[in-house]
């Protein structure tokens, strides 16, 4: 199937703003299931709310859009109910660890076979700018004029603290990685964390005079490397990108298959 | 393999924002906006078919074609 034949083209064009990285996401979302050769029946995608929480309405598969920062919560209740269908859950970087942070560790903690997606631009762009748990310090933002004091979180490792057995991180500029990546997350039995670094040029782009969208993504080249590469010893504020955490480890919904087969056997 | 060889960029001007990530991270410099802020090809014969801009674009507005 052609990448277009995923998409709900009568909503196009989206609503994202001219250079959003979020579109980028969305082509590489559809064309890792393109690769995959997935049915788009035997697809759910769950989402909750922001700029990146639209992504669910272009894509042409069973699709959920929910409330703040609860889409994981929904989307353990579809996989418990249908284990049997793939689950893939974009949020934002506020959705996923502002709001929706106590979901996003315990989701990794019980090994939920899904895909959980971030896509980080480091500001809540629906709202209007203000910044986030992933902005970091030293950022200006609607709510930030005088620069940010607050740490952000590293949710890579958020997410391998947390028990997720698969961690990844790319970014907008590397789109073939970033592809494969969530291909291999997407692949991968039980809760997969994929972080996408994304641009969001109409707020933390403007506010923090990084300039245009394609400014941004060459920032992300120029601000990253693979993991373990020479550059991040020679530099370590570079951030690393790959495949940090991929391991086997038991997974909810067979656990919990077992659970009733105990009770069965009680019962009887 | 041989190397793929441009049949034509496919441009969906409904689509196109005008973001220009595909004029500035062409490697060849293929591509530039017109007057309306729209992708138009002006350099078709440097096009090498790397696909970055079709990659790249967030708004499925632009694919390019090879020739088999």
């Amino acid at each position: 199937m052609a990448v277009k034949d995923y998409l709900r083209e009568r909503f196009l064009p989206h609503l994202w703003c001219p250079g959003c990285g979020h579109g980028e996401v969305l082509g590489g979302l559809v064309r890792a299931i393109e690769q995959l050769g997935l049915s788009k029946n035997e697809i759910v995608m769950v989402s909750g709310i922001g700029c990146s929480s639209r992504i669910s309405g272009y894509v042409d598969f069973h699709t959920l859009h929910t409330i703040h920062g609860r889409a994981l919560a929904f989307a353990t209740g579809v996989k418990i109910a249908r284990p049997e269908l793939k689950l893939i859950v974009p949020m934002g970087d506020g959705d996923a660890l502002a709001i929706g942070g106590n979901h996003f560790i315990h989701a990794a903690r019980r090994n939920l076979d899904m895909t959980a997606l971030v896509m980080n631009n480091r500001i809540y762009g629906m709202t209007g700018g203000q910044f986030s748990p992933l902005s970091g310090e030293d950022v200006s933002a609607t709510t930030a004029p005088y620069k940010t004091i607050d740490r952000g979180f590293d949710v890579v490792e958020l997410a391998k603290a947390a028990g997720a057995t698969f961690v990844a991180r790319s970014t907008t500029f590397h789109v073939q990685q970033m592809t494969d990546i969530i291909a291999k997350a997407i692949r991968h039995k039980g809760f997969s964390v994929v972080e996408v670094l994304s641009q969001c040029p109409t707020y933390f782009g403007r506010k923090n005079k990084i300039g245009d969208a394609a400014d941004m993504i060459t920032w992300f080249k120029d601000h990253t490397t693979p993991i373990g590469s020479k550059a991040k010893q020679e530099d370590p504020g570079l951030i690393e990108r790959g495949i940090f955490v991929e391991k086997q480890e038991p997974e909810y919904c067979e656990e919990y298959e077992k659970v009733v087969a105990r009770a069965k056997g009680r019962r009887s | 393999m041989a190397k793929p060889k441009l049949k034509q960029h496919h441009i969906n001007r409904d689509w196109c924002k005008g973001c220009g990530i595909c004029v500035e991270l062409c490697p060849k410099k293929v591509l530039a906006l017109d007057e309306q802020d729209k992708v138009t090809v002006v350099r078709p014969q440097d096009c090498i078919c790397c696909r970055l801009c079709e990659l790249r674009c967030p708004d499925f507005a632009i694919e390019v074609e090879t020739q088999e």
